[in-house]
This record gives structure tokens, sequence and C-alpha cells, in this order.
């Protein structure tokens, strides 16, 4: 296990509280390849550090099989991390009691992308907004009942809905109810994963508003996982994109969307479809394919997909190092303007 | 002479709740080599539609229209054995997700083969090599032995490399595209897209896509018809109907990407949403969305009026394609 500790440029500034931090946290699995081949060793999350400020939005950006998923179930303790550690309000989780996590974990909270799949179609809205106060608080049916109604409300849904059934709300609407969930409890962070990406433009719209009306108001910190880059630069504060289970650039919003130094965020960006022909960037095509996570090539982890690569991208990895305010992990960070 | 000629286009599916008009009375040309895009949200028909140009509806659906041509042939009077040889040849279409739209029991050689051997009856070494040719064509890497390959050992853009080179085998004149990206992430994205139109170009194809993204059709389409509620709400060119739309429902569209409202806190949004088997409104069926319905709007259903460059089915326009300030919530 590493103890090196990665440059930091995030210090939580004075007045801001820091709710979550992640110190190097690895995830890794072991997968069979065939009945007489060793076991080999899948990296899904390899040396990840962050920290999330009460009241603002770290947005994660990758590719399919980045690692964005497994960073939300590590960050939601559904899965331990193989090493690194993992701060609530200072607390360290890793290595708590069961009762201790289970107090822990009132503090977290999250949305999942597909609001048809996450809602149970047996249950009303009811009994999905009061299940998790019946789990972790003493609070009778009645208490728990106005609760409920209470939070419909807040998320722009009628009390009236209160006894329908899942399947009878729209798509926005059920995005709704999952965030209403999300937030019974009272948590201070909530992990969302493509939380809009299943939705309509005009839809998208509207939850995209509660989302920031919530945060707001309820002081929360948000972990956006997206792989759309507009959505990312209207909801998020800080940006961090991954590539095969490590970040490649990490910083401020506005620093990064206006001056990308790493080449994959450069493509990311440059891959976007944009409607308004002046915000198109000029076109660097991506090479190839995102390569397997069980053989990642030698280097730097994206130097055959990259424009830019040359022998030494190819031999050595580039560390994660602090350049024009921003963390990028590209030995030729300094040249990409 | 348009290569695909659609006037008033219905499509009314029978349920135990009655009859639903999915596609109501929508009209579609499509010149050869030309790239046309629709948009719409879910619900709009906009899938529905491209099913009933390729004649792959279901029994319970019904299309009705005055006119649906095909380079000069009419397709509603044609008879079945005589569509399908043009369905999978001439017209040709690639679905929207890759690994559920490849038969996962044969190999990718096997399926693109397949239509070979029926549309054009090659056999033998011809059949393969050309199949070669094809995978080579859309950029799969060592094509020899991904002919044996099964579509569970390929990525999703791979396999949709696979789906598109299935669509192009027998050279297609109208290459139908529904969603063609949307199971991917952005670089695959781009890369099938730019294959798409580079395809296009090189063989003088006609392209419809079909997307959600507003952004996907305004790099790629050249004229695009804006759907909603099994209407076509607005269509034209594809400069001018992002600069200056001039259908309420198309400004709205817009002004909810979060691209258009850099620096605004808060996204303009659509309130509502579109209407449903039973609550089809009486008038406009944006009427009860669109912040400048009034009482014409509610009572009386509008044509589509010309428009500028392009056709818009409202009684007011934009006048300068953009929403008055503040937002409608």
């Amino acid at each position: 296990m590493t103890t090196q500790s990665e440059p930091h440029i995030f210090e939580a500034a004075a007045g801001t509280s820091v709710v979550l931090e992640a110190r190097n946290l690895r995830k890794h699995y072991a997968v069979k390849r065939g009945a007489f081949k060793p076991l080999a060793t899948v990296k899904a999350l390899d040396g990840v550090s962050f920290s999330l400020q009460a009241g603002k939005t770290l947005a994660v950006v990758g590719e399919s099989g980045c690692g964005k998923s497994t960073l939300a179930r590590a960050v939601t303790m559904i899965e331990p991390p193989t090493s690194g550690e993992l701060l609530y309000d200072c607390r360290e989780v890793v290595g708590r009691s069961a009762a201790e996590m289970k107090e822990l974990r009132r503090t977290v909270q999250m949305v999942f992308q597909n609001p048809y799949g996450s809602l149970n179609p047996r249950k009303t809205v009811g009994s999905i907004l009061t299940e998790p106060l019946v789990i972790n608080t003493a609070m009778d049916k009645h208490e728990r009942r106005e609760r409920a109604v209470a939070m419909m409300g807040k998320v722009g849904l009628r009390p009236d809905q209160v006894d329908r059934y899942p399947h009878m709300f729209s798509g926005g609407q059920r995005q709704r109810i999952a965030i209403a969930r999300a937030l019974m409890l009272n948590p201070r962070v909530v992990v969302a994963d493509e939380p809009v990406s299943a939705l309509d433009v005009s839809i998208q719209a509207q939850v995209l508003n509660l989302m920031m009306d919530l945060q707001e108001e309820l002081n929360l910190a948000y972990l956006f996982i997206s792989h759309d880059l507009s959505v990312v630069r209207h909801i998020a504060d800080s940006l961090m994109v991954m590539y095969l289970g490590k970040p490649v650039e990490h910083g401020a919003k506005d620093v990064v969307f206006t001056r990308p130094r790493h080449p994959y965020t450069r493509i990311l960006l440059a891959a976007t479809p944009r409607v308004n022909p002046g915000l198109r960037v000029d076109r660097v095509l991506p090479k190839g394919e995102l390569p397997s996570p069980l053989n990642p090539p030698p280097g730097c982890a994206f130097h055959k997909r990259c424009p830019f690569a040359t022998e030494r991208c190819a031999a050595e990895v580039p560390p994660l190092r602090a350049v024009d305010e921003r963390l990028v992990a590209c030995h030729y960070a300094e040249q990409m303007d | 002479m348009p290569l695909l000629d659609i006037k008033n286009l219905s499509v009314e599916f029978t349920t135990r709740a009655g009859t639903f008009r999915a596609v109501d009375g929508i009209d579609l040309t499509v010149d050869e080599g030309e790239v046309v895009g629709i948009v719409g949200e879910s619900g709009s028909g906009k899938s529905v539609t491209s099913l009933a140009v390729m004649g792959l509806l279901g029994s319970n659906g019904r299309v009705v229209a005055d006119r649906m041509m095909f380079a000069g042939r009419d397709l509603l009077t044609m008879p079945a054995a005589q569509r399908r040889k043009i369905t999978g040849k001439d017209v040709a279409m690639v679905f929207q997700e890759p690994m559920t739209s490849l038969n996962p029991c044969f190999t990718v050689g096997f399926q693109i083969m397949e239509t070979l051997r029926v549309h054009e009856g090659l056999s033998g070494k011809a059949l393969r090599n050309r199949a070669i040719a094809l995978l080579e064509q859309v950029g799969i890497p060592a094509p020899e032995t991904r002919l044996s390959a099964f579509p569970h050992q390929l990525s999703g853009g791979m396999n949709q490399r696979v789906m598109i080179a299935i669509a192009i085998a027998c050279n297609p004149r109208l290459l139908v595209a529904d969603e063609p990206t949307t199971a991917l992430d952005v670089t695959i994205q781009k890369q099938i897209l730019d294959l798409l139109v580079q395809l296009q170009r090189e063989r003088g194809m006609a392209l419809i896509l079909i997307t959600h993204d507003m952004g996907v059709v305004a790099e790629t389409a050249q004229r695009v018809v804006v759907m909603y509620a099994g209407q076509v709400a607005e269509t034209r060119p594809v400069g001018s109907l992002f600069e200056r739309p001039r259908h309420p429902y198309t400004g709205a569209l817009l002004d909810a990407l979060p691209e258009r409202a850099l620096g605004k806190r808060r996204l303009p949004t659509i309130p509502g949403m579109v209407p449903g088997i039973a609550d089809r409104p009486a008038g406009c069926l944006f009427s009860p969305r669109c912040r400048f319905a009034d009482a014409r709007c509610r009572a009386e259903r509008p044509a589509l009026f010309d428009v500028d460059d392009g056709r818009a089915r409202c009684f007011y326009p934009l006048p300068d394609g953009h929403l008055a300030a503040g937002e409608a919530l």
C-alpha cells in the first residue's frame, strides 16, 4: 500500500468545510481468465484523491470503463476500497465497526442513472420514501409519512401522489422520486451517477434546476458522475477527468474547460457535439478505443490513443502533478496550449 | 424527384386502451445524397416513422399515407415480397443498440454475409472477400480474424461498426440511422458519426439521422425535421434552424440546452410534458406548454405554414428566433 500522498492544490478555503475526502483510493478486482490461467487483476480504481466541500459539486467525467461507477460504489460504502482512505467529516471510514458504518452511511446517499430501474415497481412512492426512515430512525408511522409528503413538495411532486406507484409517473418525475429518496435522511453528500442521461432535454433541464436548488437550500455536496460535458459545465464547481481508473486532469471547472492541458480532456471536449458552430473545437480525432483494463498499456495508459504521444509516454507513467492551477497527469502538460 | 417522398403519413397502433396515433400526418422528403436529421423527445414518433419507412412495423401498427414513394416506386401498394427486396438493400437501417440488434448466436461474419447472400447472391470466396472489404471500410482492424468473432467479443463501438457494415453491404441509396450513437461514449460517438458522414459522401447515399441529441444533428445534418407528439413541428435547413428557430417548441428545446445557458444558473425549462394517449389537446398539440399560446391556439390545430426557408406548425412563429427573457415556470 502506498502512503505517498499526492499533490493537493485544493486545500479547503477558509470558511468552507470539507465533508468528504478520498486519499489514494484503490479498488482492484481479481478476475478469472480461464480454468488454468492465474487470476488477473483489474485496477478499476487506481489511486484517486479528492476532497468535496459542502454546497459544492465535483464532477467525475470519463468514458465507460474509466472507473466512475466503481468510485461511486466506494464512496457510498457499497464496497470497501482495496486500499486508501475515505473520510467523512474528517472521520475515517475504513475499519469501522458495522454499527458505526451504519451511522456513517446516512451521510452519503445515491441517485442512480435509470429511474425506470432504480424504483421498486411494487412499492408506492410513500413506502419508497419512508423506507430509509424505517431502517434508520425511530420515527412512528405518522411522522414518517409527514416527512415523505414534505419531501415530495420539496422536489416538485404533489402530495396527493403519495400513494401512486412508480409506473404512474414520467421519467422526469421518477428521477424526482429518486432524488427525494436520497434526501430523506438529510445526507451531506449525494452521489449522482448519470442522473440526467436517461432524460429528454427539456426534462433534463428541470431535474438539473431542481438539483441546484436543493443544493443551495440544503448545502449539499454533490459527486456528479457524467459523460456529458455540457451538463457538467453547467452544474459542476470542479472537474475530475478519469481514464482507466486514474484521474488524468483535476481542477476548477473554468480552468479545465477553458485551458484543458491533458490531451484526453481536449479530445473529450472536441468530441462533444455542439449546437453552436462557434463553440466547436478543432477536430482532434480520438484514435482507437479504451484499452482492456486487464492489460493496460505500459507507460501512460492513454499513449496509444494520444495524438501527441512520444517514446517517453510509452515508457514512463506520468505522475499527477500541479501545472497551471490544476492537477494533470501528462509529461507534456506545459506544452498543451 | 426526391429519393424518398412521403406525404401525410400516419401510423396507428391498436391497444387495449384504444387506438393511438403515434405518427400524425407527417410529410418527409429526402433527396439523393442528402442528410436529414429528425429530432424529437421520446414519444415524438421519430422511431415509428423510420420503422414505417422500412416496413418493419408489427401487425398492430397500421400505416396510412397519401403517398409513400421510394425512387419512383410506390411502397404502399407494393407486394410484400417485392418490398423485402428493397428493405436491407436499397433502404438499410442502423439501429440504436448494437449489442441487442446483432444476433448473439452467430458470428459477425455470418451476419454480414447473410445480407450479401440474400440480396446479391454472392457465395464462397467472393462473399468472404466482400465481407472483409466491408469490415475494413468501416474501420475494423484485422478484419479477416474478426469475421469469426461473436458480438459479445467486440466492444459497443465495434459492434456498431459491424451494424453499419451490414447496412451498407448492398450499397443502399438511403440509410436510416435510428439513434446510432446513443449507447456509445462521446469519443466513439464522434468516430461513428464521422464514419457515417464519410460513407454518405463517398457513396452519394442519402442519410436519415434520427436522434434526440441536438448537438449531433447540428453537426451532421443538412436539413432538420423537429417532431413533437407525432407531428412535424418545424422543418428547416440546419444552419438557420439553430440560429433562428421559428417554432416556440424548437426555441424552448434549444434554450433548455446547458450549452446555451453558459453563465446562467438556472436552465429555462418547458413546463409539463408531451401529451399522451388520452390527453391530446383540442388545438395545437404544444399549446398547453407554450408560453405564447392564446385562445386560437387552444381551439384550432395549426397547419404547417411556410416560414423563411422552411415550414413551422405555428400560428405565431417566433419573430427573431428567441424566446423573451425570463424562464417559463
